[in-house]
């Protein structure tokens, strides 16, 4: 075993500092160290998404990252997006058009749905197909994920709140 | 999954990353956006006692564009590549090409430094940086020297680099005339099947000059000469594409694999290159 | 008191019950990051475990040494066989009769199987423990093919030697598991030999994984204060588990709570007991410890259960105008080295004799030999009824064979032979008593909707294009019209380790008119809490948004078969109507007397008891609840619950009728999927926003089984496609939007009608598909391929034609 480090990130909008071996793999150290259980390990490999965090402006598999790697990083998980009372257009937006189902890999596809429409806010569906295909979903074949995507789009550039909508409901 | 333990160090220059090297020989590697190397470690196929992480050595990360040359960071993103209007409109080969690597979240990790320095066979930059007679900046205990892409493969995963030497920086020309790359793959994430790189440049009506290189088909990329020569010269008539596309199936060697059986690669090389001069040609 | 606003039409709409596509209640979680899975369990002083797996197929293991691993810091104990013996969990028994082992005993028979267990501080220190222990391994002979298997010398399953009964008969061969017959063989094969014109054609259904995105795991807890073991875990049956583990550790049941928290996708994978379900609970009763222990993606791929692995042989007979009169089928089923398939006991093949489909087929017979080979255990329901993928795979490819061989449309072909509307219900030559169904009508609307005469002028236009040279792209036709059977199951056939297949519900109603009900099932993605609070609140009168619905806790849920074979809605989903209908009774003499008229002088009316006649003399469900609570009504004990265990009368049948229209690049092998039009009847519609998510995944899991997705070995037993580089899951580049579709043919005899619907889109999308890309190439004389239909496969049929030359 390796000495541990001091990893120091900011996370959601918070410092949070731990000690950690520089093997530990960011998403358990997310998951571990700091209790943020949105973003899940499905694949191990880099191929399935659920694991996307935004980290430094980028979207990136936290299954594929050394939290030494990630040490001073500034990270944005789901649970950083919206709040219960001020949803994400993304989070309301998936539920308004079914984009999800068993819910696993739904932090990781609205992760980088986020980071998507920030890089792109009139994406068409091909650009929301080829954008999002480092997620896979196993429920849903995608269709109710492209139109939530596109639905978020057209709500966030009429919208004048910009990013955040009221929890209507 | 879980890597065996390792050091893990942050040099912020290069000065500081050679002398890692130096001290911990082969039991030291050099990651860049770590997309090929953690998965490896995670499997335990790679044991790695000293990670060194290239991440804070400055200026690997520049672009520098001229009227006659480019020259690429080794840390330069795929992501930055697609979305550099300057380089895009310098090399759109190098955009066409990057986007048909892995997805978008590897994107914003992996480097051109990375797909082009260990000699992965799946790698598409390799093939891309022969087609474009890149040379690739080595920097070791010796000093600095650069080795032409078309010179560093040597076999699946072994090259001209040295241990103690690390890739910083591809310099390449501008290239010349229509361009396409042709990238056949089971699904978005996977490595080719085949995928072509070339290059076209006309005049006349001709083809003056053309660069053909393929990946995937042998242990390292494939740039004919062959190929070239059976298209320099032609108006790229279909006669003219089969004898290159003949020329290049004598040098590539597939093996096979889940994508499928030797006879089926061959076919789908012919056909890609096809394909990909076919549209180098029209856009020339 | 006596206000009749709103109308009965706004008070329905207030309810949100049966038939609206209400929003589901469980996102407000999922997309906040506040899902709660089995990973996401941590306990103080949680341990992690973590297996050596074997890297044979096939070996003896001649020694293991953990003396390195057990010198590691943090190490707390390595568990082999040996360990597991004298508290008898060396071994399990399998939900197929078998038994599998544990850990280890004395050898290993497929790669990625059990050898110790390794539990640790922290699950990094469990993988480096891992690497240090030392097994000596003896290779033996591998075997990977059925028919080998069956012919070999070699003995697989040595702990059998001699046995000649197995659990469903006679053993014919030392790696032989079972012969299942079904249907009258001499009968059948009369009709074949007289008959005008027969079809026959071998098939392999190949072996492929269920791969939901979240794999499997558990974490155990024993309390040795108060003798309590709590088991969190991925199971899609959690009662089930409860009473395994109860016989195999002797804690007794009530001392044993199973919770299955959210699970990430089950679609089968996550029924079957797996040796980390045992190996947490054990390590824990050692420890003292809350141990922990999840797979990763490749030992989920690699050991847990896979589907399908079926060597079909099809014999169909037909009139010279196409009435079938006959068909014959014979399966080799490769189970792996141990018999773990997940069926009803006394269906060792599930409910493949749905083989005949949704034809009216005289006289048929089945025969299913189960196999050993040095293969990963497992036979479960990818997505489907057990078997039924398997069933309808087959019979509508013998029907596209058929075709071929009458030189007829293979869409008519269907229409002169399915079971008419009138005939049900209909009794099947394999035994079955299908519901109810409409064939002809869903057929007509799918083939009209899809322009069905414009596409084959269009696809006949592009063969004689291709002949001349003027593309290379080929375009099929893919059609499919399925029948599932689902709803498993009727208590007199239908059990698992002796339990009988009912599911159950337990209703009680608060004093303010709200209301709680708990299921024996567990939704993995289902939406269960949505739409069960939609059957009930059409029940009883409450809206479905004052109805929490509760599963996967034994300690609090009825007890029940779990969720699997879309079994949720036509079992579970009629308890949950008919314990609606035990309150709804009880609250009907409640609004009698508060109404202070005779029991039957008043009705139900949506949300309230009106009198006869009067409507505006009332009690609403709110007032009957507080009533209830707060009143003495002479006759009636107080309070409002209700429980109800369903044995359903007999199984659903769900169908469909799907067409895929696909282009094929002839050089290449890349297909490419133009249209897709689904039209499912899954009887009444509870959602129909949830029906239609459902199809879209289920079609995409058809797309992936079809077109690439596979578990495939090499001739060292090796897995090939062990990591999602090479399994096959499409990402939203790959698939195509769909056109969704339905028809409404309610059963009969559920409570509320409904027939499940979760896995039809999978079970008619594989072949439909696979049908696509075959009928692309039956006009250069393509009869049958194989799938999956990956681009090197589709180009070597290409190949075979003639058509590189």
């Amino acid at each position: 075993m390796s000495d541990k480090m001091h990893i120091k990130l900011t996370v959601n909008g918070e410092g949070r500092e731990f000690l950690a071996e520089p093997r530990e793999l960011l998403i358990y150290a997310l998951r571990e160290h700091l209790n943020i259980t949105g973003p899940h390990v499905g694949c191990d490999t880099s191929h399935c998404g659920a694991c996307t965090v935004t980290l430094n402006g980028k979207s990136v598999k936290s299954c594929t990252m050394f939290v030494g790697q990630a040490n001073g990083a500034d990270i944005t998980t789901v649970e950083g997006l919206g709040t219960p009372d001020a949803l994400h257009v993304l989070q309301e937006s998936f539920r308004e058009h079914h984009g999800l189902q068993c819910g696993f890999c739904t932090p990781g596809m609205i992760t980088r749905a986020a980071k998507l429409l920030e890089e792109n806010p009139t994406p068409t569906e091909e650009d929301v197909r080829f954008g999002m295909a480092g997620n896979i979903c196993r429920c849903t074949g995608y269709q109710n994920i492209v139109k939530s995507i596109l639905a978020a789009a057209d709500e966030m550039n009429g919208s004048e709140q910009g990013q955040t909508v009221e929890a209507a409901e | 999954m879980i890597p065996a333990a390792f050091d893990y160090y942050r040099p912020t220059d290069m000065a500081g990353v050679l002398a890692l090297l130096q001290q911990h020989g082969d039991d030291a590697r050099v990651m860049a956006g770590g997309h090929s190397l953690i998965p490896m470690m995670k499997l335990r196929m790679a044991e790695v006692p000293h990670l060194i992480d290239l991440q804070d050595v400055a200026g690997l990360d520049q672009i520098s564009l001229s009227a006659e040359e480019i020259t690429l960071g080794a840390m330069v993103t795929q992501h930055t590549i697609i979305n550099h209007p300057d380089l895009v409109q310098a090399a759109p080969i190098l955009r066409e090409a990057a986007l048909q690597i892995a997805d978008p979240q590897v994107r914003y990790m992996g480097t051109i430094g990375g797909n082009v320095a260990n000699g992965d066979p799946g790698n598409d930059m390799p093939g891309l940086m022969q087609c474009l007679d890149a040379k690739l900046t080595l920097v070791g205990p010796e000093g600095e020297r650069q080795v032409a892409a078309r010179d560093y493969y040597e076999a699946a995963y072994m090259t001209d680099r040295a241990d103690d030497e690390v890739l910083v920086a591809i310099t390449m020309p501008v290239p010349q005339g229509g361009f396409a790359y042709e990238k056949q793959k089971r699904k978005i994430g996977d490595y080719a099947t085949a995928a072509a790189a070339v290059q076209i440049g006309k005049a006349d009506g001709k083809v003056a000059t053309a660069s053909v290189a393929m990946t995937n088909l042998s242990d390292v990329p494939v740039w004919s000469e062959a190929a070239n020569a059976a298209l320099v010269g032609t108006e790229c008539a279909p006669e003219a594409v089969k004898a290159a596309v003949a020329a290049m199936l004598g040098d590539i060697d597939p093996s096979e694999d889940n994508r499928g059986p030797v006879a089926f690669k061959r076919h789908v090389a012919g056909v890609v290159l096809t394909r990909a001069i076919n549209r180098a040609w029209s856009r020339a | 008191m006596n206000d009749l606003t709103p109308n009965r039409e706004e008070r329905t709409a207030n309810l949100k019950g049966m038939g609206c596509a209400r929003k589901r209640v469980e996102d407000a979680r999922f997309t906040q990051g506040q899902g709660n899975y089995v990973d996401d369990v941590k306990l103080p002083g949680m341990l992690h475990g973590d297996f050596v797996r074997s890297p044979y197929a096939h070996a003896r293991v001649k020694s293991i040494n953990k003396e390195a691993a057990l010198a590691l810091p943090g190490v707390v104990a390595v568990l082999t066989a040996e360990d597991l013996a004298p508290l008898n969990l060396h071994w399990m028994p399998t939900l197929a009769g078998d038994k599998q082992m544990v850990l280890a005993d004395g050898k290993v028979l497929f790669q990625g199987q059990e050898v110790a267990f390794v539990v640790a501080n922290d699950r990094y220190i469990a993988a480096d423990a891992v690497e240090l222990v030392e097994v000596d391994y003896e290779e033996l002979p591998v075997i990977t093919d059925p028919f080998e298997a069956l012919q070999s010398d070699v003995v697989l399953r040595e702990d059998l030697a001699g046995q000649t009964e197995g659990a469903h008969g006679p053993r014919k061969h030392h790696n032989h598991i079972f012969t299942w017959e079904q249907g009258d063989e001499a009968a059948t094969n009369q009709v074949m030999d007289s008959a005008e014109v027969v079809a026959e054609e071998s098939m392999y259904y190949h072996r492929t994984h269920p791969c939901p995105l979240e794999t499997c795991g558990s974490v155990a807890s024993m309390d040795k204060v108060n003798g309590k073991l709590t088991l969190w875990g991925t199971f899609q049956a959690p009662h089930v588990v409860r009473t395994v583990a109860a016989l195999l550790s002797g804690i007794e049941e009530h001392n044993i709570r199973v919770i299955s928290p959210d699970i990430g996708g089950g679609f089968g994978n996550k029924v079957g007991v797996y040796p980390g379900y045992i190996c947490s609970i054990v390590a824990s009763i050692v420890t003292g410890k809350p141990v922990k222990w999840v797979e990763d993606r490749m030992e989920n791929l690699m050991s847990t259960a896979f589907a399908r692995d079926y060597w079909m042989k099809g014999k169909i007979s037909a009139t010279k105008e196409g009435k079938i009169t006959g068909l014959h089928c014979h399966v080799t089923a490769d189970h792996g080295g141990f018999d773990a398939c997940a069926d009803p006991t006394k269906f060792p093949a599930g409910f493949m004799n749905i083989c005949t489909g949704s034809y009216d087929i005289p006289v048929a017979y089945l025969g299913v030999d189960g196999v050993y080979t040095n293969k990963a255990p497992g036979g479960v329901s990818y997505r489907c009824s057990f078997r039924v993928t398997e069933a309808v795979y087959f019979i509508e490819r013998m029907i596209e064979v058929l075709a071929i061989e009458l030189d007829m449309d293979a869409a008519e072909l269907r229409r002169i032979n399915f079971i008419k509307k009138e005939q049900f219900p209909y009794t099947a030559a394999l035994g079955w008593e299908y519901d109810s169904g409409d064939y002809h009508t869903a057929w007509d609307k799918a083939l009209k909707t899809v322009d069905y005469e414009g596409l084959r002028a269009e696809q006949a236009e592009r063969v004689e294009a291709f002949k001349r040279g003027e593309t290379r792209k080929l375009m099929g036709v893919g059609l499919s019209f399925f029948t599932e059977i689902v709803g498993a199951g009727p208590v007199k056939n239908c059990d698992i380790l002796g339990m009988g297949m009912f599911d159950s519900c337990e209703i009680r109603i608060h004093p303010t008119g709200s209301a709680i009900a708990r299921l024996g099932t567990i939704s993995q993605g289902q939406g269960h809490a949505t739409t069960f609070a939609q059957i009930l609140a059409s029940e009883i009168g409450i809206s479905a948004d004052s109805i929490t619905i509760e599963e996967g806790d034994t300690d609090t849920a009825p007890y029940g078969l779990g969720t699997y074979g879309s079994r949720s809605t036509p079992v579970a989903g009629a308890a949950t109507a008919l314990a609606g209908r035990k309150i709804r009774a009880k609250a009907q003499m409640i609004a009698a007397y508060l109404l202070e008229v005779h029991d039957d002088d008043v009705e139900f009316d949506v949300d309230r008891f009106v009198v006869k006649g009067a409507p505006e003399r009332f009690s609403t469900m709110k007032d009957i609840a507080y009533a209830a609570y707060n009143q003495a009504i002479p006759g009636l004990e107080p309070g409002l619950e209700a429980v109800s265990y369903y044995d359903p009368p007999n199984m659903t049948y769900p169908f469909g009728a799907y067409v895929c229209v696909m282009d094929i690049d002839v050089d290449t092998g890349v297909p490419e999927i133009r249209r897709f039009y689904a039209l499912d009847d899954c009887g009444t519609r509870i959602n129909p926003m949830i029906i239609e998510g459902q199809v879209h995944g289920g079609l995409t899991e058809a797309l992936a089984v079809a077109l690439g997705q596979e578990i495939a070995y090499d001739d060292l037993g090796n897995v090939k496609t062990g990591t999602l580089m090479d399994f096959f899951l499409p990402t939203a580049w790959e698939v195509p939007n769909y056109e969704t579709d339905f028809t409404v043919t309610p059963s009969p005899h559920h409570p509320i009608g409904a027939k499940g619907v979760g896995e039809s889109p999978h079970v008619g999308g594989v072949p439909c598909f696979s049908n696509a890309v075959q009928d692309a190439f039956r006009a250069f004389g393509l009869r049958h391929t194989n799938m999956p239909h990956d681009h090197w496969r589709i180009w070597q049929t290409a190949n075979k034609l003639g058509l590189h030359d």
